[in-house]
C-alpha cells in the first residue's frame, strides 16, 4: 500500500467507527431519555396512559397506606395531586413531607405505577421545581441543594 | 491556633506555588540551570505546607474542634476516631485540600526522583503543576477555606452524613484523587513540550510510569466506590452510570488510551501530537469530573446557581486550563515533527484501533452525562439519561474493542502477520466458544447474549494467558526452555496480561449478575423460611442493639445450604441519632458461585418484615477482576525499563527485533 492508500484505510476506519457511534448516540437518546414532571405537567400536558416519566414532588402527609410491599401515598406539589403505587421496598429517606422522585407510568386508570422510587441521600433534598413552588408560597425556607 | 497555623501554612503554600509556577520557566528561556532547579526546591518546600496544613486539619477533626465551621458541620464527639480522621476529607473543603496535597505530591516526586530528566522539562513541567495548585490553593482560600471560625463555639458537632461513616468510602476519594490529580503529571509534561516544542520518544518513557501509576490509582478508586455502593446503598447494583461515576469513568477511559498511545510513541515514534492531545483531554476529563462533583451542578442547574461562587470559580478554572492548553496545542502543535506512518495492521495499528474505540466510548459517555445538563440550562426542561442509553451505546463500542485485545499484543511491530496470528488464535476461539456453548446448554437454552457474553470473557482470559504461553514457546519447546524464557520475559509482558485477563475477569462479573440475578421481595414472620436460590433462609428474629452513634434494629437470618448452616445474615436498619438519619445495612454472604444479599425493610405490623434477598452470581469478580487489572499496572510499573525512568535517546530507538518485548 501506499502512504496515501495506508492514511485513507485509518482515516476510513476511524469515520466508520464514529459514524456507528454517533447513530448509536441518536438512537439512544431517543429511545432511553425520561422527562421529569411534576404533577402539575401532568394534568397540563395531558399526558398519554403508558407514558414513561419521571414523578418528582412531596410525599403527601397521612397518604402512604401500606400493605405489605404494596404501597400507595399521594405526590403533591402544593397544586395538584397525584396517586401512585408501588411495590417494593421504599428507600431509607422516604417520609411524610419529604421530596422524592418516582420514575414508572402513567396508568389507564390514572395515577401512577413507579416501579423505582428514590428518595436522595440527603434529609433536606427536595426536587428543584417543588422547592422553588413552595419558597414562592412562603413554605420553605431550605437551600434546595443537596450534597 | 491550629486553624489559624493551617491557614498561614496554606497562604505559605500559595506563595510558594506562585514562584514555582514563574522562576522555572524564565529560567528555562534563559537557559539558566540555576533558575531551572529552584522548581525542585519550591515544589518539596510547596508539599511540606500543603502537609502541615492537612494536617492541622485532621488535628482539629481528632480533638473535636467545633468552634472551626467545617469540623462543626462534618463531626461529632461521639463519632468513632477512625472516622473523626476520615470526615476531614468526607467534605467539600477538606476533600479539596486533599487534591492539592496529592497535586503537590506528585510534584514533589518529580522534583525528588527526576534527576535523570532533561533539566529544561523538568522545570517546565514542575511549573506548569505549579500553576494548577496556584488555581486550587486560590480556590480553597477564596470560596472553601477549611479552617474558617465559628461564633459562637457550639457545643458539640453535626456528625457527618452516615452513608459515609464506612472504611471504603474513607479509602475511596485519596485514590480517586490520586488517580485525577495523577494525570495533571502527563498533563504538565504536554505542555512542557508544546512550550518547549520538542518531543520525542524518550517523551513518551518519561510520562508512561506517571500514567500508569495514574491509572491504577483511578482503577482502584472507581472499583472501591462502585464495591461501597454495593453493600452501602442496599440496592444490590454495582454500577449505575449516575453523574458521579462517570464523572471518574471518563477519565480512567481516556487515560487507559493514553497508556496505549504513549507506548506507541514510545516504541515506534509515532503518534505524537495524539498523544499530547490525549494527555491534555484526560486531565481536562479530570478537571470535569472534579467540577461536577464539586460545584453541585449534578443535582440540578438551579443548584449550580445557590452555590455560585465555588462553581463558577471551578468553571473559571477548567475554562482556563482546557481552553489555554487546547490554544497551545493549537498553536505548537504543527511545530512538532511528525512520526512516520505505519501499516495498518501491526502492533501499532491495534493500539490506534484501541485508541479509536476507547475516545469514541469516552465521547459516548460525555454525551449522556451532560446533555441533560445543557437541556435544562438551555431549555429548561428536565430529562434523565439513565443504564438504557449506555447499555446501548457503551456496549456495542466495547464489544468489538474487547474482541479485538487478544490480537494486539500477539501481532508484531511494524508489520504484523493477521493470518498467522488469527490462526496461533484458533485455539483459545474454540476454547471460548466451547464454553460459551457449554453454558448455553447446561441453562436449557439460556439467555443466547449471555452466553456469548461468557464466551467473550474466557476469549479474553484466555487470549491473554495464551500470548505469554506463546511467547515462551509452551509445548513448542523443552520444558525447561520455555521456563527459562517465562523467566527472562520484561515484566511489562507479564503486566500486560495481568490487566488484559483483568478486563476478561471483570467481563464475566458482569456477565453473571446481569443475566442470571435473582431479585425476590417478600414478606416473612419469624421462624419461617424462605428459599432462595438454592439457599434456605430462616428469619429468627429482630433484635435491637446500640453503636457509638447509632442504634439500629437487627435481624438475624439463618442461612443453610443442604440443610447445613453456611453462614448468619444481620441486614439491619441504622438510625443516626444525631442527624436523625436513617441507613440501610444489607446483610452480605460471599459464596464461591456469587453473592446472597439481604435488605431488611419495613415492619408490616403484625411482625413480620419484609425483606429483599438479591442472590448476584459472579458479582465479586467485578472487583476481583479490577484489582488483577490494578496488579498489571504495579508488574508493569517495576519493569527496569520503566524503572530506570529516562532511558538516553538512542536506547528509546525502537528495535527492529521480529517480537520485540512490551
Amino acid at each position: 500500500m501506499t502512504r496515501k492508500q495506508r492514511r485513507f484505510t485509518v482515516i476510513g476506519l476511524a469515520m466508520g467507527v464514529l459514524a456507528i457511534a454517533a447513530a448509536l448516540v441518536f438512537v439512544a437518546l431517543e429511545d432511553t431519555i425520561v422527562f421529569f414532571y411534576s404533577p402539575t405537567d401532568i394534568v397540563e400536558m395531558k399526558l398519554d396512559p403508558g407514558t414513561r416519566f419521571r414523578l418528582g414532588g412531596l410525599v403527601s402527609v397521612g397518604s402512604i397506606e401500606q400493605d405489605g410491599q404494596h404501597v400507595k401515598f399521594v405526590i403533591t406539589d402544593t397544586t395538584t395531586d397525584i396517586n401512585v403505587t408501588y411495590n417494593g421496598i421504599l428507600p431509607d429517606l422516604f417520609r411524610e413531607g419529604q421530596g422524592v422522585i418516582a420514575e414508572g407510568v402513567l396508568a389507564v386508570a390514572g395515577g401512577f405505577e413507579a416501579d423505582t422510587v428514590l428518595a436522595k441521600h440527603d434529609e433536606n433534598y427536595m426536587p428543584p421545581e417543588v422547592a422553588e413552588k413552595l419558597r414562592e408560597q412562603g413554605h420553605w425556607q431550605g437551600e434546595g441543594q443537596a450534597e | 491556633m491550629i486553624a489559624e497555623i493551617g491557614h498561614f501554612a496554606t497562604l505559605l503554600a500559595l506563595s510558594l506555588a506562585l514562584l514555582q509556577g514563574s522562576l522555572p520557566i524564565w529560567g528555562a528561556a534563559k537557559g539558566d540551570l540555576r533558575i531551572m532547579n529552584s522548581a525542585r526546591t519550591f515544589a518539596v518546600g510547596q508539599f511540606l505546607f500543603v502537609a502541615f496544613a492537612f494536617a492541622c486539619l485532621i488535628a482539629l477533626y481528632v480533638r473535636s474542634d467545633f468552634s472551626v465551621l467545617n469540623v462543626w458541620e462534618n463531626s461529632h464527639s461521639a463519632k468513632p476516631l477512625l472516622y473523626k480522621v476520615t470526615g476531614a476529607w468526607g467534605n467539600h473543603e477538606g476533600s479539596m485540600l486533599l487534591w492539592v496535597l496529592i497535586l503537590a505530591f506528585f510534584g514533589a516526586l518529580v522534583a525528588l526522583f527526576g534527576d535523570n530528566l532533561p533539566p529544561r522539562l523538568r522545570a517546565n513541567s514542575l511549573a506548569v503543576q505549579g500553576w494548577i495548585s496556584i488555581a486550587f490553593l486560590l480556590f480553597i482560600l477564596i470560596t472553601s477555606n477549611p479552617f474558617a471560625r465559628l461564633f459562637p463555639v457550639p457545643l458539640d458537632g453535626q456528625d457527618l452524613n452516615p452513608i459515609l461513616q464506612d472504611i471504603s468510602l474513607a479509602i475511596h476519594p485519596p485514590l480517586l484523587y490520586a488517580g485525577y490529580v495523577g494525570f495533571s503529571m502527563a498533563f504538565s509534561f504536554a505542555i512542557a513540550a508544546l512550550i518547549e516544542g520538542k518531543i520525542d520518544a524518550a517523551w513518551a518513557r518519561w510520562v508512561r510510569p506517571w500514567t500508569l501509576l495514574a491509572w491504577m490509582f483511578l482503577t482502584a478508586g472507581i472499583s472501591m466506590g462502585s464495591w461501597w455502593a454495593y453493600y452501602e446503598l442496599g440496592w444490590g447494583g454495582w454500577w449505575f452510570w449516575d453523574p458521579v461515576e462517570n464523572a471518574s469513568f471518563m477519565p480512567w477511559l481516556a487515560g487507559t488510551a493514553l497508556l496505549h498511545s504513549a507506548l506507541v510513541m514510545e516504541r515506534r515514534d509515532a503518534l505524537k501530537v495524539w498523544t499530547i492531545l490525549l494527555a491534555i483531554l484526560t486531565f481536562s476529563l479530570s478537571l470535569l469530573g472534579t467540577f461536577l462533583v464539586r460545584s453541585g451542578v449534578l443535582t440540578s442547574v438551579h443548584a449550580f446557581a445557590v452555590d455560585a461562587a465555588r462553581g463558577v470559580f471551578i468553571l473559571v478554572i477548567m475554562g482556563i486550563f482546557v481552553g489555554g492548553a487546547l490554544t497551545l496545542f493549537a498553536w505548537r502543535a504543527p511545530r512538532l515533527r511528525q512520526g512516520g506512518l505505519f501499516a495498518p495492521i501491526s502492533r501499532e495499528g491495534a493500539l490506534v484501533l484501541n485508541n479509536l474505540f476507547l475516545a469514541t466510548a469516552t465521547a459516548a459517555v460525555f454525551i449522556g452525562t451532560l446533555y441533560p445538563l445543557l437541556l435544562e440550562a438551555l431549555t429548561g426542561e428536565k430529562i434523565s439519561v439513565g443504564a438504557p442509553f449506555f447499555n446501548k451505546t457503551f456496549g456495542p463500542l466495547m464489544v468489538p474493542l474487547l474482541i479485538l485485545v487478544p490480537f494486539g499484543p500477539m501481532l508484531a511491530w511494524k508489520r504484523g502477520d493477521l493470518l498467522a496470528v488469527a490462526q496461533r488464535l484458533a485455539v483459545v476461539a474454540a476454547f471460548a466458544l466451547i464454553v460459551a456453548g457449554a453454558v448455553y446448554w447446561s441453562l436449557n437454552g439460556g439467555p443466547v447474549l449471555a452466553a456469548l457474553g461468557v464466551g467473550l470473557a474466557v476469549w479474553l482470559i484466555a487470549g491473554a494467558v495464551f500470548e505469554i504461553l506463546w511467547r515462551v514457546k509452551f509445548m513448542r519447546a523443552p520444558f525447561a526452555e520455555a521456563f527459562r524464557r517465562a523467566g527472562g520475559l520484561p515484566r511489562a509482558a507479564w503486566g500486560t496480561m495481568l490487566a488484559h485477563a483483568g478486563v476478561g475477569v471483570v467481563l464475566l462479573g458482569i456477565v453473571g449478575v446481569t443475566s442470571w440475578k435473582t431479585e425476590v421481595i417478600t414478606t416473612v414472620a419469624p421462624g419461617e423460611t424462605l428459599t432462595v436460590a438454592g439457599s434456605e433462609l430462616t428469619f429468627e428474629g429482630i433484635s435491637s442493639r446500640e453503636g457509638p452513634n447509632y442504634s439500629e434494629e437487627v435481624a438475624q437470618f439463618t442461612v443453610r445450604r443442604e440443610g447445613e448452616v453456611v453462614a448468619i445474615l444481620e441486614p439491619a436498619k441504622r438510625l443516626y441519632t444525631v442527624r436523625r438519619q436513617p441507613t440501610t445495612e444489607a446483610g452480605i454472604k460471599s459464596f464461591i458461585g456469587g453473592d446472597l444479599y439481604l435488605v431488611l425493610g419495613e415492619a408490616t405490623g403484625d411482625g413480620s418484615y419484609i425483606i429483599r434477598i438479591y442472590d448476584n452470581p459472579l458479582v465479586t469478580l467485578i472487583w476481583i477482576g479490577t484489582y488483577i487489572m490494578v496488579l498489571g499496572g504495579m508488574v508493569s510499573l517495576s519493569d527496569r525499563r520503566l524503572r530506570v525512568g529516562a532511558p538516553r535517546k538512542r536506547a528509546a530507538k525502537p528495535v527492529s527485533a521480529p517480537a520485540p518485548a512490551e
